[in-house]
């Protein structure tokens, strides 16, 4: 490899970019975009879910259970139904997504100590939603069951035993806020998406301009070439990722826990990934048009949907799961999550970062052997 | 390498594509320090072979030179001592002159007080003085193919591969693009040069014609126009040429009829045959005759006569 004619290239690629106004905006308004975008759209967390009551009964034990269901962060009471098919129609309205019922003779079966249903209703179109409100439900009840037993009990002269329980403690993410867990995948989808898509126009744009034919009648090699145009395409995904991290930090205020340069070597070790990744569809797909839509195509879903950034990929099936190496933002997001949430550093990630050199090198050997010097 | 050497070799030069030979059996030398013209119409062959030349086609067979090195053994090796302009313009619209010629000596390995002059050199040779930081889509197609000339010999090459320099440039531009041409040559430069224009390929030492994938010929201008055809080529000006033509073609003492202008080029079979009895034959058919006399064939006289088809006006070929 010669300097001089790397230089020469990089040199040629920063004039170029430079004078590409409207592309640079663009690379720079689209992580801002899309951060905000993801880091809001996405809410895996469940509150203020609308609820609707029927209380059969309509005494002050019944109203006391569903007092506590309207007096949480988790519902939101909308209707105060007095007969089922109002309930229904809520239901079947969207007014409402879970609709819980009080049975008559609810307060004398509680006093008589025999066991009685709550019905809760659950729209089950959106079966996480509905997951999470029947837990939420459950844990309503449950709480209120114990008090009902304690005072039971009491009531009966009978000595007060605790009721058992679990004691959780969550580590990493204490508040179990699904923007900490998710935020940091984002960045690992702009970055993936950026990336390749900064790299995947510069060789098709040669052939389609006509320059790449003079280009390779020079003494120049393909090493230098991609070397050459790596390095500025580098620096603005750099800048980007450094963009990313600081919106993550202090604009969705998730904690950064770990070592900054951990997060950097990290960074950049992907960022150079998906570059190569481009420069591989850039030499293949021969059209800027062809180029930019493949690029896309083969970073945005997949860094959502497999990267483990939101859906957990231990849940998937092998096949699915075994196709989750090739994609490097598999490795980024384990990597991200870890040095946001767990403070961890190079060694704990040590499989991640060998799993991104080894994809890394394989794509850079492979751009580099399809780009070839004719026609 | 010593003056008359050969620079440029090309030996039983086969090139398909496909089921498509595009260069058939191809054998030519360009002299060291000459003017070598590779003349033909679109698709022939010509670009084929001087991309196969520059490295950037492989041969199917055969055998290609540059300055005694096989090109499709050693490409590299090759690059480094030539220029290449390709046919369509392939510079850098968004840099401006100067950068455009600083990335391309970078490439050439061009550096310190050498890149200066070899810079000074090329805006003087450019006539681009003054011009340095307009951006290359801003100038005029003539200057903009001075300019590529400009970054295809930075490094000094040996020898130059121009394809059509001069397609879609003003006469004006064209000639000063010829003199340079040849102030190169004079300095030892070997350039072979790629045209669609006849009054072009009259500035070349030697020419090399291609048709259809094949050598037709390979000689000086001269030569061509004195050996490429038998018969005599005979001048006739007359009203109403279609009808003519058709009355022409009916005597069998004529090879060939072609319109040129406003008269027409007619080969006889045989040198010294008798013209008299064609002006008999038109004016029997009422067709008024103004001149026949017998001419000196012009280069592009001997391209119809050997290739049967006249040239091309310049376009786009592959």
């Amino acid at each position: 490899m010669d300097w001089a004619r790397t230089i020469a290239i990089a040199r040629k690629e920063t004039l170029q970019i430079r004078r590409d106004l409207r592309s640079l905006i663009v690379v720079l308004v689209m992580p801002v975009m899309l951060m905000s975008l993801m880091g809001y759209g996405i809410n895996l967390d469940q509150t203020h879910v609308p609820l609707c009551t029927f209380d059969q009964e309509g005494s002050q034990q019944s109203q006391d259970l569903l007092k506590r269901f309207a007096h949480n962060k988790y519902f939101d009471l909308t209707l105060n139904a007095r007969n089922y098919d109002e309930m229904i129609a809520a239901i079947d309205a969207r007014q409402c997504t879970v609709g819980i019922v009080i049975p008559l003779l609810f307060s004398q079966r509680l006093r008589e100590g025999d066991a009685v249903g709550v019905q809760a209703i659950v729209d089950g179109t959106d079966p996480n939603t509905a997951n999470l409100v029947i837990g939420y439900a459950q844990q309503v009840t449950g709480d209120y069951s114990t008090t009902v037993a304690v005072n039971f009990m009491q009531r009966r002269g009978l000595g007060v035993v605790p009721p058992l329980s679990v004691d959780a403690r969550t580590w990493f993410n204490e508040e179990l806020e699904s923007r900490n867990f998710i935020v940091p995948g984002v960045v690992a989808i702009v970055m993936a998406v950026i990336g390749t898509f900064l790299t995947s126009l510069t060789i098709a744009r040669e052939w389609e301009r006509g320059t790449m034919e003079q280009l390779i009648s020079t003494p120049v090699s393909a090493l230098e070439v991609i070397v050459g145009k790596l390095v500025p395409y580098f620096v603005i995904g750099m800048a980007d990722a450094a963009f990313c991290v600081m919106i993550a930090i202090w604009w969705f205020e998730v904690p950064l826990r770990g070592s900054v340069l951990v997060l950097a070597g990290a960074s950049a070790l992907f960022m150079a990934a998906v570059l190569l990744m481009g420069f591989l569809i850039s030499v293949v797909a021969g059209s800027q048009l062809a180029a930019s839509q493949f690029s896309l195509l083969i970073t945005f879903l997949p860094s959502f949907l497999l990267s483990g950034f939101a859906f957990p990929i231990d849940q998937m099936p092998l096949a699915v799961r075994l196709f989750t190496f090739l994609i490097p933002a598999r490795y980024y997001v384990v990597i991200l999550k870890a040095v946001f949430l767990k403070g961890s550093g190079l060694v704990a990630n040590g499989s991640q970062f060998l799993g991104l050199t080894l994809f890394t090198t394989v794509v850079g050997t492979m751009a580099v052997r399809s780009f070839k010097k004719s026609l | 390498m010593s003056i008359g050497a050969n620079s440029v070799e090309v030996e039983d030069l086969v090139k398909r594509f496909g089921s498509f030979t595009a260069v058939n059996h191809v054998t030519f030398q360009a002299r060291t320090g000459e003017v070598f013209g590779f003349l033909g119409p679109n698709g022939s062959g010509k670009s084929t072979t001087i991309r196969i030349l520059c490295g950037l086609l492989q041969p199917t067979s055969g055998l290609a030179r540059v300055s005694g090195i096989d090109v499709a053994k050693n490409p590299e090796v090759v690059r480094k001592n030539i220029g290449y302009m390709s046919q369509k313009f392939s510079l850098y619209n968004d840099l401006t002159v100067v950068e455009n010629l600083r990335f391309f000596a970078g490439l050439y390995g061009v550096e310190g007080d050498r890149l200066k002059q070899r810079i000074a050199w090329a805006l003087r040779m450019a006539n681009l003085e003054g011009r340095e930081s307009s951006r290359t889509a801003t100038l005029p197609g003539g200057w903009k193919q001075r300019l590529a000339l400009g970054c295809a010999v930075m490094h000094q090459p040996s020898v130059v591969f121009l394809d059509e320099p001069t397609s879609g440039v003003d006469p004006l531009s064209r000639r000063q693009f010829w003199e340079l041409i040849h102030q190169m040559s004079g300095e030892g430069v070997t350039v072979f040069v790629t045209t669609h224009y006849m009054d072009e390929a009259e500035y070349c030492n030697r020419l090399a014609l291609m048709y259809r994938g094949k050598l037709v010929a390979f000689a000086t201008p001269s030569e061509l126009k004195r050996t490429s055809m038998k018969g005599d080529l005979i001048l006739l000006e007359c009203e109403s040429l279609g009808r003519a033509i058709q009355l022409i073609r009916e005597i069998d003492e004529v090879r060939e009829a072609a319109v040129f202008g406003n008269a027409l080029h007619l080969v006889m079979k045989e040198s010294s045959a008798p013209i008299a009895p064609l002006r008999v034959h038109l004016e029997a058919h009422g067709i008024h005759v103004t001149r026949l006399e017998k001419i000196r064939p012009s280069l592009e006289d001997a391209f119809v006569a050997l290739t049967g088809h006249a040239p091309e006006p310049a376009a786009e070929s592959a």
